[in-house]
């Protein structure tokens, strides 16, 4: 009996694309996971979730006009950032509709475009709920150089990042350059979601920014660890989800979503909410 | 840099508005090197909107600010305005002011120096607490340790006494003094006017613009007091400082309260 469990649970691992899908995946959730803790920080939740939609239009065009997606999503997807980033800091009133509208408008371009011109890369559904099915080698090595690149720039700009993200006003009089720590934010946070697009899909992609972040701020109240944990939730995330995914023949974001709302439900539980007040700044999805 | 009397910013009529009338006009305020000075006026009189102006966080719509050429201004803000819910520790808010270092981690010197002034301000056993777990004293401490920590020229306070009791009153701004003896050039906002008159030898009275500067025995007098809060005050005087009634808890002068 529990032979046959492990032997189904090992069968996946015997297919070469699955493995890749697997390792993409955990990769992909780690990734989120780290970026996440800003986004959630400052409030962005519902800035993640628009800037994946931006750039679903910048990924269809490129794609439209066979320039490579990465570098035309990408331009596409910082620039919208970079310009929701201004918006959100300026405190104005509609914001948020704003938001909405400069981002839905750039995803509902990408399924005109799509839908007059025709696509060469994923189906529909992959590109809004994500698969593992057309991960290629180049989508691996840009997840991969993204993740390295996000790692670095936590690291190396780890003081001002937090001060920024904690309270920009006193950073900015005590050195912090906050408009250029900002704009590198949005950068990662782009790149982030660009590289993971085809995995988790976007209308997913908000939720795996979100969820390990949420469920690491109920665990701790210290920032370093609340980053390493963030991202061990998001890899765990992903490793499950992706296995699931598998097993029961549904979409991969799917699967690593509801495996990151389960993970929620239960540590929520058992610590009862600590740590989950309303966020500070700016709208909150 | 760092003589006495050495002018560190100055305002000359400066005139701010956010997005309508403006919260100040005709400002005209210098801080020297050596100078400790204490503002006070009512809520919305602009004290934060001043301090942000000297910050140069604000600019403003008319008049000039001059600072000083490369000056390192340390900033305790209201603890109003700190999002207290975000996840860290004493050590990892104090440490985050070291923003120039390029890995996360603190070097042996940047540990020995928080552990330094954290135990100046008596609160290093608190170090690996969330913020929110201390008084408002302790958190005010913190943050006076954040700013210490960046070696400032000039240490500007909003409202380092609010919300505490009168002992922890007394003992934030002993502790200003002392670091004004030590040399520092420091600005503070308060509500506390007996707090400030015993222990800040120059004071603001501002409602909208500067009303009046000086040592206390000259901004402490009724005439200024109601010509900035709007409300008669008494000043009776107590082993030679000033001590400021409130005319409406005066006990022998009932008032008639406006409906
Ligand atoms: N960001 C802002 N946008 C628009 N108006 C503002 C802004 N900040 C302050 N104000 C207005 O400017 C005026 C002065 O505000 P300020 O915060 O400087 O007062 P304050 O003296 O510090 O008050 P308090 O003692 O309550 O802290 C107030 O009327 C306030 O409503
Ligand atoms: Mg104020």
């Amino acid at each position: 009996m529990i032979e046959t469990v492990i032997e189904t649970l090992l069968e996946p691992f015997g297919y070469a694309f699955f493995v890749k899908g697997v390792v993409v995946a955990t990769l992909a959730g780690a990734l989120c996971g780290l970026v996440g803790v800003y986004v959630v920080l400052r409030g962005m939740s519902y800035i993640g979730h628009g800037l994946s939609h931006a750039i679903f239009g910048g990924f269809a065009a490129s794609s439209v006009i066979g320039l490579n997606y990465v570098l035309g999503a990408g331009i596409w997807g910082f620039a919208s950032a970079l310009a929701i980033n201004r918006v959100s800091r300026a405190h104005r009133i509609g914001a948020d509709a704003a938001i909405g509208v400069i981002t839905t408008a750039s995803f509902a371009l990408g399924v005109a475009l799509l839908t007059v011109f025709g696509n060469r890369g994923p189906s529909f559904d992959a590109a809004l709920f994500g698969s593992i099915i057309g991960i290629s080698t180049a989508d691996v090595w840009t997840l991969v150089a993204v993740s390295a690149l996000t790692v670095a720039v936590v690291l190396t700009r780890y003081r001002a990042l937090l001060f920024a993200t904690f309270d920009p006003e006193v950073a900015d009089v005590s050195g912090v350059r906050v408009a250029r720590t900002d704009a590198l934010l949005m950068l990662v946070l782009s790149l982030a979601i660009l590289a993971t697009l085809s995995i988790i899909g976007v209308t997913l992609v908000a939720a795996t920014l979100v969820i390990p972040a949420v469920v690491a701020r109920m665990l701790t109240h210290r920032f370093a660890t609340m980053l390493c944990l963030s991202s061990a939730i998001g890899a765990l995330c992903g490793l499950v989800g992706m296995n699931l995914s598998y097993h029961l023949d549904v979409p991969s974001g799917t699967t690593i979503v509801l495996t990151g709302a389960t993970v929620f439900a239960l540590v929520l539980m058992a610590t009862g909410g600590r740590g989950l007040q309303r966020a500070p700044r700016a709208a909150v999805l | 840099m760092g003589t006495v009397n050495e002018p560190l910013v100055r305002l000359d009529s400066v005139e701010l508005s956010y997005d309508g009338a403006p919260v100040l006009a005709g400002v005209d305020l210098t801080l020297r090197a050596g100078d400790f000075v204490g503002v006070v006026g009512p809520s919305g009189a602009g004290k934060t909107t001043l301090l942000r102006l000297a910050l140069g966080t604000l600019c403003p719509t008319a008049g000039r600010i001059e600072r000083a050429r490369g000056l390192r201004v340390g900033y305790v803000p209201q603890l109003e305005t700190v999002s207290w819910s975000f996840p860290v520790t004493v050590a990892e808010c104090v440490l985050m002011v070291r923003s120039d270092r390029w890995l996360p981690w603190a070097t042996r010197a940047e540990r020995r120096a928080v552990t330094e002034v954290l135990d100046r301000l008596g609160i290093a056993h608190l170090a690996d607490r969330h913020i929110r777990e201390l008084s408002g004293g302790q958190q005010q401490r913190m943050f006076l340790a954040r700013a210490l920590l960046r070696d400032p020229q000039l240490l500007l306070l909003d409202e380092p006494t609010s919300g505490v009791d009168v002992a922890t009153r007394h003992e934030m701004l002993h502790l200003l003094g002392h670091l004004h003896d030590d040399g520092m050039t420091i600005l503070l906002t308060t509500h506390d006017l007996n707090g400030v008159a015993a222990h800040v030898p120059d004071l603001v009275a501002m409602n909208g613009t500067v009303l009046r500067r000086g040592a206390p025995a000259d901004v402490m007098t009724p005439t200024v007091l109601e010509q900035t809060f709007g409300a008669p005050m008494d000043v009776l005087e107590h082993l030679g400082m000033p001590v400021v009634l409130d005319r409406k808890r005066h006990p022998r002068r009932p008032v008639v309260e406006a409906p």
